[in-house]
């Protein structure tokens, strides 16, 4: 390309730099590959950082009867078998080996007596499942990732926003994107991609995710063409901070839940039991999540309409070893000591089981040369993601996904980078410095974060998904209308002009999939049709652009071989 | 604390007194912020941005204590802003924001950190023992455990007086990366040595244990006392102890 941007080239550029990312990098740098890594934040702050509860990985280290089949079983039933059982299958019987991996690469999990990786209980998991390090695995993992790709030699830039990918005819060629500290425009060219963006948690105002999961990776792969997948399955996190309202939504990890914590409501009582005897606490997030809300809803919540979790049975001793994070934020933040009383918790904005369609062996999209793991992906978790099996997602599709990229960039010639498409996305970013009458984003972000939960969160109907297609179209002349004030130095309002893009598109992705499914499954729960529906069991929401036009269809799922089908017949 | 002084807290208002600029020059200026019961500083930075200055440059991530993303200098004191609470500060004087002072100043709060990350190649891998089993007992890793809880906020970079007062950067590693070292040195697998690297690129010398790091520290880590004085003691034993040297010197010869 020509001068005006500076320009850096690798075989595989990878965008985000969580667990996904960092380990398609590792992978694809072992397979000779030169390897790129954008990132958003700093090195070591994605969203990975904060996972608690631990990896999933059927080592049978604490249940010696652990093994993938169950664990592919617990997945299938956890995501109310609309996953895509081939990813689950691979997921299952992959994580344990990524896991010995981790080790080896110097990470320290928690022990055993007899010495080995010790793994703990978790919602919808038959067995002890598990891998944790207390309360703060992510930390454990993201640094052992990190340490381990720095030191083999990948590039990194960090505070680097990509805002378009490049095509060359019908495959990837590049991206544009902007440092975030300059504000200069930056282009990277490579014959691979691999989108590892995480999610769109920050549409909705009660959530656990950071300024980061503005669905920027769905919303390029969109835009490029690729399909996304059951957009409509976003994950609530039964157990968020309610009170002060600062710290709304910051997660209370599931392993309050998995070392014996018991909630109940402002009668005392241990409602679970009416949602589901038989795991209680340990039920499906999904489960869980609307339990909680009902309890509020029906008149029977905490103080500050939430649930009480309680730990404080446990010696003092043993949840500040096993929750140290839960007991410092919660004394810290909340003047709770969990240790004496329970905390007050509620549902938060999560998670995204949807995602950019993918093959489940390579991690490719539809796009040639345009591949995604983790979050941003979608199909291993079908429509309700089981605690700590994102982790373990991370690792299994990332490596997966770093060596069919690795293996792509070998097979093509260069691709270039067309001066007309750069130019475009350069006139996209100044755009909001030129105008003097638009509004500033944070108004217009908080207006979606407000529609978005009130009409697209836990219980769904079909007049409030009109609304927000309508709330949504009526955002759009403001969009268009936003505004950018001082510098292009490290300016957080302009960022988010950009962010905000992505999100407002992504959010009708998902209003519009929810709307189509007209049946209750998993994390999509609509009031107006309860159930599950047999139909609806048996096919994909795909999301795809046309023209200009975001176009629903829904295509059949495929069916599972006869092998998958007697071990989810098997009842343990 | 009960509930109540929350309540309190609700009727007042705060000013911020924050650093804008960037390498050219740059003021503090002051920001009138309503205060919400159990607010933070990240709260109200958050809240500049939202009503008053859209262009406040300030870091942030997990807004949890997590990700070590939001350090910034509160009162005169490094903190990480999203767990400084406006009740735990006077507030009938201004809250005095300002930008990490032993890094570069990008803009506002916002300072180049990029130094930390060239320092931590500068230490050698991780390297299991040849043959080894994978096997470890909790007593083992309790104390490295200590370590890995780092989430690389560098407050104890930046009140280090080796860097802050001295700028030593170029041959002094800081609290930080003695912490990195330690978790890798004294992890119950690892085979590989470091004395040497610890002395000469990190500088390990230069610490005169004040402890000012300890002090900052949001995750509590014993810094000097389980970190850097056994590596002190590491480095003495090696380069130092007269039958030691004359090991070496045989070894060598």
């Amino acid at each position: 390309m020509t001068p005006p941007y500076e320009t850096h080239e690798h075989d595989v550029l990878i965008v985000g730099a969580g667990g996904a990312g960092l380990r398609a990098a590792i992978e694809a740098l072992a397979q000779g590959a030169r390897v790129g890594l954008v990132c958003k934040s700093l090195l070591g702050k994605a969203h990975t950082v904060m996972a608690e509860g631990g990896i999933a990985a059927a080592m049978g280290n604490v249940d010696k009867a652990d093994d993938w089949r169950t664990h592919f079983r617990d997945t299938m039933r956890g995501g109310k078998f609309l996953n895509n059982w081939r990813m689950a299958q691979l997921h299952a019987q992959e994580a344990p080996e990524r896991v010995r991996e981790l080790e080896q690469w110097g990470a320290l999990f928690d022990r055993t007596e007899d010495g080995q990786i010790l793994q703990r209980a978790f919602g919808g998991h038959t067995f002890k499942r598990l891998c944790h390090v207390g309360d703060r695995t992510g930390l454990e993992l993201i640094r052992t990732l990190q340490d381990r790709g720095v030191q083999q030699g990948i590039d990194v830039f960090m505070e680097c926003t990509i805002t378009r990918l490049i095509k060359d005819g019908d495959r990837i060629a590049g991206a544009f994107g902007y440092w975030r500290e300059q504000g200069r425009f930056v282009t990277f060219k490579a014959k691979s991609i691999v989108i590892a963006t995480g999610g769109i948690g920050k549409a909705w105002k009660i959530t656990s995710n950071s300024w980061e999961y503005t669905a920027d990776g769905m919303a390029l792969a969109y835009e490029a063409g690729a399909e996304l997948l059951d957009m409509e399955f976003v994950q609530f996190h039964p157990t968020g901070m309610v009170w002060p309202p600062g710290v709304q939504g910051i997660l209370v990890t599931e392993a309050v839940r998995g070392e014996g914590g018991t909630l109940k409501n402002n009668r005392g009582e241990r409602f679970m039991e009416k949602y589901d005897a038989k795991r209680m606490e340990l039920s499906t997030r999904d489960v869980v999540a609307r339990a909680i809300y009902t309890e509020v809803k029906e008149g029977r919540g905490s103080i500050h309409g939430g649930a009480y979790l309680d730990i404080s049975h446990k010696p003092a001793e043993y949840v500040k070893k096993k929750l140290p994070s839960m007991y410092h934020q919660f004394k810290e933040l909340a003047d709770v000591d969990i240790t004496i009383g329970p905390m007050e918790v509620g549902p938060t904005c999560h998670y995204m089981m949807g995602g950019i369609r993918v093959d489940a062996e390579t991690g490719q999209s539809t796009v040639p040369g345009l591949f995604a793991a983790g979050e941003a992906a979608a199909g291993l978790h079908g429509s309700n993601r089981l605690g700590g099996n994102s982790l373990s997602d991370l690792l299994v599709f990332g490596k997966r996904a770093g060596k069919a990229a690795a293996e792509h960039a070998k097979s093509v010639p260069s691709g270039s980078l067309d001066a007309a498409q750069l130019q475009d996305a350069e006139r996209e970013m100044l755009a909001p410095f030129e105008r003097t009458d638009g509004e500033f984003p944070y108004e217009l972000h908080r207006d979606l974060q407000d529609f978005m939960q009130s009409l697209v969160g836990i219980f769904r109907t079909q007049e409030d998904l009109h609304k927000a297609l309508g709330e949504l179209e009526k955002l759009q002349p403001r969009l268009q209308r936003m505004r950018a004030d001082g510098s292009r130095m490290f300016n957080p309002g302009w960022h988010l002009t950009r962010d905000l893009r992505s999100m407002v598109l992504i959010s009708e992705a998902v209003t519009r999939s929810a709307l189509a499914r007209r049946e209750s499954r998993g994390a999509h729960s609509r009031i107006d049709y309860p159930n599950f529906d047999d139909t609806w069991g048996k096919q994909n929401n795909i999301i795809v652009k046309r023209g200009e036009q975001m176009m629903l269809e829904q295509r059949p799922v495929d069916e599972m071989p006869a092998e998958l089908k007697a071990i989810l017949a098997e009842d343990k | 604390m009960p509930d109540a002084t929350m309540e309190i807290g609700a009727m007042a208002e705060a000013i911020l007194r924050v650093f804008r600029g960037d390498p050219e020059g740059g003021r503090p200026v002051d920001y009138q912020v309503p205060v919400a019961p159990g607010m933070v500083v990240l709260d109200a930075l958050h809240s500049i941005q939202n009503h008053q200055s859209p262009d406040l440059a300030v870091r942030w991530n997990c807004k949890a204590g997590k990700c070590g993303s939001c350090s910034a200098e509160v009162n005169g004191r490094p903190r990480l802003t999203c767990k400084t609470r406006l009740d735990s500060l006077p507030l009938n004087e201004p809250i005095t924001v300002s930008p990490l002072k032993a890094f570069p100043l990008i803009k506002d709060l916002v300072t180049d950190v990029s130094w930390n990350y060239k320092i931590n190649k500068k230490i050698p891998a991780f390297q299991p023992r040849a043959g080894v089993e994978w096997k470890m007992y909790q007593r083992d890793v309790d104390r490295v455990q200590e370590f890995r809880k780092c989430i690389e906020c560098f407050l104890c970079q930046d009140v280090c007086h080796v860097l802050r007062d001295h700028a030593k950067h170029e041959s002094f590693g800081g609290p930080r990366f003695f912490v990195r070292t330690a978790c890798l040195e004294m992890h119950p697998l690892d085979g590989a040595d470091r004395i040497g690297p610890l002395k000469n690129e990190l500088g390990l010398g230069l610490c005169n244990i004040t402890k000012c790091c300890t002090e900052v520290c949001p995750e509590e880590i014993h810094i000097t006392d389980n970190a850097i004085i056994p590596l002190k003691e590491r480095v003495v034993d090696q380069y130092y102890d007269p039958v030691m040297m004359l090991v070496r010197k045989i070894r060598s010869a």
